[in-house]
């Protein structure tokens, strides 16, 4: 019955990589800064959830889109910033108008004037305004759920694990987000809720993947009493390994599946999730989060707790 | 581990099955299923986004309600000072409170018990709080104030709301719409989604008007002009008449004569004479009776129609109009007065409302996204499958059949709760095969960690089982707790992608204590294996 297995991961490797902190550490360190700057340098691409404002996705009817020509017709309605741009196909074009000033019924206008202007040459197949008041709640909305949802997720780890992996899959969390955020700054994508629904989502996988390796540090620690941090942390990072792999491998072929054929309209959300999940998330959980548990003092307090109670380390077996 | 009870077994396959069955009615078409009991006939529905409609979030004026409130007590406080007879000067609206000031030799006592009278208890009997409507004190030197307490804006704010629903459901259902959504959101909003509707614009129009139809008396004692100099009585008003009607000012009293509460029916028609587009209506036996009075005691008088404080027209009374029914003309083009009909036979809004978001999706996106989502749904799963089989052999199937009842489950769920299944929800669910798949790769790996540690083949798998699923508990916990979250601040679409994205946790931890389980037993005692294939 046996198939062709496929051995991604060879069996018992040894790879140091808690050794490899001292690179990837001053690394991230140096990311995350640079990811900071960026946010202040270039900033978000709010989109109009955050920013308010209206946004058309229009098809034109008779061919590709003239977007020289839209701009001109469009500029001469008097309706501020106006911004264009190719999405998906030729004759598909995103219109995107700033808000304007004078509140909610202030931005009912644009539409209409859009319409008038454009008429039937096109069919409108997506027509979204967000006024000033919805759009600063739900920018306040946002940031606060991220919070709350980080701040839960340490709580329960607090609870199953020790304050020291909950502070490190904190830290953890936080280099994860900031840096995809740096990502979408330099991408120029789109800032909205679907932005955040993707930050909330790579906030839990990136979490799944390092509560998998903490799980088996902690295995680890109950059984070898006596063995230093490092070489334990390398074991259970190792001894994970190729699951890391092969679940990231299942994540990434269905995340290509959506990036590639899911539509225009989940695209960013799919590429946001596979810098997140794939290239961030990993990283992290490995080289970030487990080697940060030398620093946050597990090994010293495992020590003396081994010190009290005398028990005749046994060599370790077999990984 | 690997051992089952013979009733787990079946209560396993019997709930696994349950579950997946709840999918079949989004596969019925809908004549058929309208025939099935009302339990079996639960259905996903599909969002917006993916057939197609508008999305308006429709914001109550608390400013408006909040004037009218305080104009309201200020004309009850007078009522109430001029019925008793009590002396005042200067009574004047200041923030949400009326103040004034007593004559000498007033009894502030007395006059602070008859006002205290005017406030009312919230809460109803139910939820009695204690708290009142109104604050009256006293602040000395004979200065009186009455305060709406905030507890009693917010009833009426929250009171509105629930009244704007209603008006709004009736308006909406004019344009003849399949199942609109109309809900509360938050405390001050309503939202209206309309499946289908490409062009809202003609729904905002309606939504967007108060509808607060009046009939009263113009007052001829003084010409606009004097009334503009303000040598006007505190009963009477200056009302602008609308753009059709010549943009005119008149002096109207206050008091109403009739107001649109009293319709019974309003209809888009023609005059007979001079056949100009018109709304007929008719007056309940209240109205009609007060409009008959009103009208017989002034003959000869000009009176207006007026709609949310614009004059609609103003004509005069040339006899005593008592069989309870009417016509409004005013320059109206046919589908104004087939608008205005709508508005009359709704009901008036007890404050402006104004469209805060609005999110249409035209059908042509809404079916290339189902189109997308589908594809990228089976090509994602396909190729899942193909390098689990590649990976794991006859487990990597077991894998592959555990993911697939998985999905269907997480369908079947959607459907049971009536859920909304909108794009990012479908990513959702793309996203959960991932995950699923990470359960039996967790199991599996540790099989072969025990197995490479020099187990025999059944007590590996014994104890991969075993301590697996406590790290997948752990690790779809934390996940679920991002997922409750987004469900709690998301909206539409996100939220859709939260329900999906929850409900796919749940599914893939029961798969991976029982599905799983059971499918690796019944190798194990079909095989008795002795080498573990993985």
């Amino acid at each position: 019955m046996k198939l062709f297995p496929l051995r991604i991961v060879p069996d018992d490797t040894k790879f140091d990589f808690i050794q490899f902190r001292r690179i990837s550490f001053p690394a991230s360190a140096v990311l995350t800064l640079v990811a900071i700057a960026v946010y202040f340098l270039i900033g978000l691409n709010f989109g109009i959830d955050f920013r308010g404002g209206t946004l058309l996705e229009i098809q034109t009817r008779s061919g590709p889109a003239d977007i020289a020509q839209l701009r001109s017709t469009l500029n001469q309605l008097g309706l501020g910033e106006v911004q264009l741009q190719q999405f998906g196909g030729p004759s598909d074009v995103l219109i995107r108008v700033a808000q304007q000033p004078g509140g909610d019924e202030a931005q009912q206008g644009v539409v209409q004037k859009i319409r008038g202007a454009l008429g039937d040459s096109v069919d409108y197949r997506r027509i979204e305004v967000v006024g000033p008041r919805v759009s600063g709640e739900l920018l306040s909305l946002s940031v606060l759920g991220v919070f709350i949802a980080i701040i839960g997720i340490l709580i329960y780890l607090w609870f199953r694990f020790e304050w020291q992996f909950a502070l490190g899959a904190s830290i953890a969390n936080a280099h994860d987000i900031v840096l995809t955020i740096g990502f979408m700054c330099v991408m120029r994508i789109d800032f909205d809720l679907t932005s955040v629904a993707a930050l909330l989502t790579i906030l839990g996988y990136s979490l799944n993947d390092t509560v998998v390796i903490y799980d088996r540090i902690r295995e680890i620690m109950r059984r070898y009493k006596r063995m230093p941090m490092p070489e334990l942390l390398n074991i259970a990072i190792n001894s994970t390994l190729s699951r890391s792999i092969i679940t990231h491998v299942t994540v990434t072929l269905a995340l290509l599946a959506l990036f590639f054929l899911g539509g225009t309209a989940i695209h960013s959300f799919s590429a946001v999730m596979m810098f997140g999940v794939v290239l961030v998330g990993t990283y992290t959980s490995i080289f970030i989060a487990a080697p940060m548990l030398i620093y946050l003092g597990v090994g010293a307090a495992r020590a003396e707790a081994a010190e009290e109670e005398q028990t005749p380390a046994r060599a370790p077996a077999r990984p | 581990m690997l051992y089952f009870a013979r009733w787990k077994v079946v209560a396993i396959l019997l709930s696994t099955l349950a579950l997946c069955l709840l999918i079949i009615p989004n596969f019925v078409p809908e004549s058929t299923r309208d025939k099935w009991p009302k339990w079996a006939q639960r259905h996903m529905v599909l969002g917006l986004d993916l057939q197609g409609g508008s999305h308006l979030l429709l914001g109550i004026d608390a400013n408006a309600v909040r004037k009218n409130m305080v104009e309201n007590l200020r004309d009850q406080i007078r009522r109430t000072m001029r019925d008793n007879r009590f002396g005042y000067t200067g009574l004047a609206i200041r923030g949400m409170s009326v103040e004034m000031r007593l004559r000498e030799g007033v009894d502030t006592a007395q006059v602070l018990s008859r006002l205290r009278a005017l406030s009312q208890p919230l809460g109803g009997l139910l939820g009695g709080t204690g708290q009142q409507s109104l604050e009256v004190t006293d602040a000395g030197g004979g200065l009186i104030r009455v305060t709406m307490t905030e507890a009693s804006i917010n009833e009426r704010i929250r009171q509105a709301v629930d009244q704007s629903i209603q008006i709004v459901a009736r308006r909406v259902d004019e344009l003849g719409t399949v199942e609109p959504v109309i809900q509360r959101q938050g405390a001050d909003r309503v939202l209206v989604q309309v499946p289908g509707l490409q062009d809202p614009t003609r729904l905002k129009e309606l939504l967007g008007k108060t509808a607060q139809l009046t009939f009263r008396l113009v007052d001829q004692s003084v010409t606009p002009d004097e009334a503009q100099q303000g040598r006007v009585s505190a009963d009477s008003e200056i009302v602008r008449g609308t753009a059709k009607e010549g943009g005119n000012q008149y002096v109207l009293e206050r008091r109403i004569m009739v107001s649109g509460e009293d319709l019974t029916d309003a209809q888009p028609g023609f005059d007979q004479r001079t056949s100009e587009p018109i709304v007929t209506f008719r007056f309940n036996s209240r109205g009609a009776l007060s409009f008959a009075r009103a009208t017989q005691e002034n003959v000869g008088r000009p009176f207006a129609i007026v709609l949310d404080n614009e004059v609609i027209s103003a004509p005069v009374i040339r006899e005593p109009i008592i069989g309870g029914s009417g016509q409004i003309s005013g320059n109206f083009t046919v589908e104004q007065t087939n608008d205005l009909a709508i508005l009359l036979r709704a009901g008036a809004l007890p404050a402006p409302l104004s469209v805060q978001e609005e999110r249409t999706v035209g059908p042509g996106l809404g079916a290339d996204s189902i189109q997308a989502g589908m594809r990228a749904s089976y090509v994602g799963s396909i190729l899942v499958v193909l390098f689990m089989i590649a990976t794991y052999g006859i487990f990597g199937v077991i894998a592959s059949v555990a993911v697939a009842v998985n999905v269907a489950m997480i369908l079947g769920l959607l459907s049971l709760l009536g859920a909304t299944l909108t794009l990012p929800g479908i990513a959702g669910i793309v996203l959960t095969v991932g995950i699923a798949v990470d359960s039996n790769v967790l199991i599996y790996e540790r099989i072969r960690e025990e197995w490479r540690a020099g187990r025999t083949a059944l007590m590996s798998i014994d104890a991969g089982f075993n301590r697996a699923l406590a790290t997948i508990l752990d690790t779809n916990i934390t996940t679920f707790i991002a997922a409750a979250v987004l469900f709690f601040i998301g909206t539409g679409p996100v939220r859709g992608f939260a329900v999906t994205f929850g409900i796919g946790i749940l599914t893939t931890v029961f798969t991976a204590f029982t599905l799983t389980r059971l499918f690796v037993a019944g190798w194990v005692w079909w095989r008795r294996p002795q080498v573990v294939p993985i």
